[in-house]
Formats: C-alpha cells, structure tokens, sequence
C-alpha cells in the first residue's frame, strides 16, 4: 500500500499516545487540543481507507487476504474516534489514559496492515 | 440519610446491597475500551474464518467465537454495573483467565490440534499478551470496585 502512510499513521498514532499519556500522568483529562491531536490521527486514518479500497480497485491484492485487510483498515479507521468518544464522557485521568491506550492500538493495526499488504 | 445516622443500625458492608455502583467509569473506562477492542476483534476473526473456511480448523474457530462471547459479555458487565453485573463479570474474567491457560498451553504442547490460531493461542503472543494480563487487571479491578 502507500507506507508512507502507514508510518506516518503510526508515527502520529504513537505521539498522541505519549501526549494523551502525559495528560494522565499529569492527572489531566483530554481537552480540546487533544481532540484536535485526535481528529489529525483519524483523517490520517481515514485517507489510508481511502487509498486502500482505491487500490483494491485497481486489482491490486493484499498478501494475506482482501478481508482481513478490509478488516484492518475499518479497524485502524475507528480505533481513536471511539476512544475519543469514550474519554468524552469520562472526565478523568482515565479518559486520557483511554485514548492513549487506543493510539497504541492503532500504531500496532499500522504494524499489522504493512503485513497483511506484504511486498 | 448521612453516614452517621446508620452507626445505631450495626451497619455492615451488606448494608447497602440495592445501590447500583458503576464499574464502567474511572480506570474501568480503559477496561470497557480493551475489552470492547477484544470482542470485536476475536468476533470478526471468528466470522470471517468461519466463513472463509470452517473445515480448515474447527477447534480453533470455535474457540475464538466463544472467546468473542465471553469479551462481549465482559463488555456489557461492565458498562451495566451494579452487584450483579460485577459478580458476572467476575466469574467471566475467571473464565477467560482459565481459557487462556488452557489453550495456551494445549497450543505449546500439541501444536497439531490448532491448523490456525486463535486469540488465546500461546498465551496471547499475537496480541501482545494482553489476552493474559486483561483478566488479571480486570479481576483487581472488579474487586477493589466493590470495597470502593
């Protein structure tokens, strides 16, 4: 697929993790500049989808599977936007540690999705 | 009614058994997400294998349904609350601890009788463990939320 992408999906992913972790560690709940931190993560997310079904279109084909990649991709897509939700209605330390633990799941989605595509 | 006027009454810890107490919230809100993460994933995995090729490994595909049951049924404890739903999802994170030895084990010692993995394959490996470490946490938490 576009590795670029896929890194820079990671990379992103990673750094929201350890921003939303230090707003624990802090004792902080998400505030709005985290969910702005979030939404560049989710558009992130959501261009991959696009570029990923764009290619499938074409006829190219993910090593290990069209449905497992389909899977991954609408997986990595959701993953912040549901923590996000989730540390919308838990304004605590916890929330934060919520979307930390989301961007995590993402960054290893990431690591998935370059296997799964292969090459 | 204030703390103070129940001193006459020998109060226990019983004495409030019909107040519904959230155990969704707080650190259980990181515990609802993994969880939730979890069910989706094992369901999915179980569906599209089933699907895809349910006589490659029976056994396997089974297993990651009922893995996605008891995640899903963990899930909806947790976000119900209450005495009972705790006492539910207790006995379920037992469950998915006992289920994750298991299969485990049985994985590394008879690796023929899985033709595929499954989420509590070795112990979890592909999932980083976290099939291992989520119904400890979730035990610990489920009983400090009744002490709290």
């Amino acid at each position: 697929m576009l590795d670029a992408l896929t890194v820079a999906v990671a990379v992103t992913a990673l750094a929201l993790a350890a921003w939303c972790g230090l707003a624990a560690y802090r004792d902080q709940p998400t505030k709005d500049w985290h969910f702005i931190g979030m939404a560049v993560v989710s558009v992130l997310a959501l261009a991959q989808l696009v570029v990923g079904i764009v290619q499938l279109a074409r006829g190219e084909r993910p090593d290990q599977g069209m449905t497992i990649f389909i899977a991954y991709l609408i997986g990595s897509f959701a993953a912040v936007p549901a923590a996000g939700f989730l540390s919308l209605t838990e304004r605590t330390r916890w929330g934060s540690v919520t979307v930390a633990a989301g961007a995590v799941v993402l960054a290893v989605l990431e690591v998935r999705l370059y296997d799964i595509w292969g090459k | 009614m204030t703390d103070t006027d129940r001193t006459g009454t020998s109060a226990g810890p019983r004495t409030r058994p019909k107040q519904q107490f959230e155990l969704g919230t707080g650190p259980g809100r990181v515990l609802v997400w993994f969880y939730g993460v979890f069910t989706v994933a094992a369901a999915s995995r179980a569906v599209v294998q089933m699907i895809l090729d349910f006589g490659r490994a029976p056994l396997a595909y089974v297993l990651s349904a009922v893995a996605a049951v008891v995640y899903g049924f963990i899930t909806y404890s947790l976000v119900r609350g209450g005495e009972k739903a705790r006492r539910a999802a207790l006995v379920c994170c037992a469950a998915e601890l006992a289920g994750v030895l298991v299969v485990g084990t049985w994985t590394l010692a008879e690796p023929s009788a899985f033709r595929d993995a499954t989420v509590w394959s070795d112990f979890g490996m592909g999932y980083l463990f976290i099939p291992v470490i989520l119904p400890v946490t979730g035990m610990m938490w489920l009983r400090r939320a009744r002490s709290a």
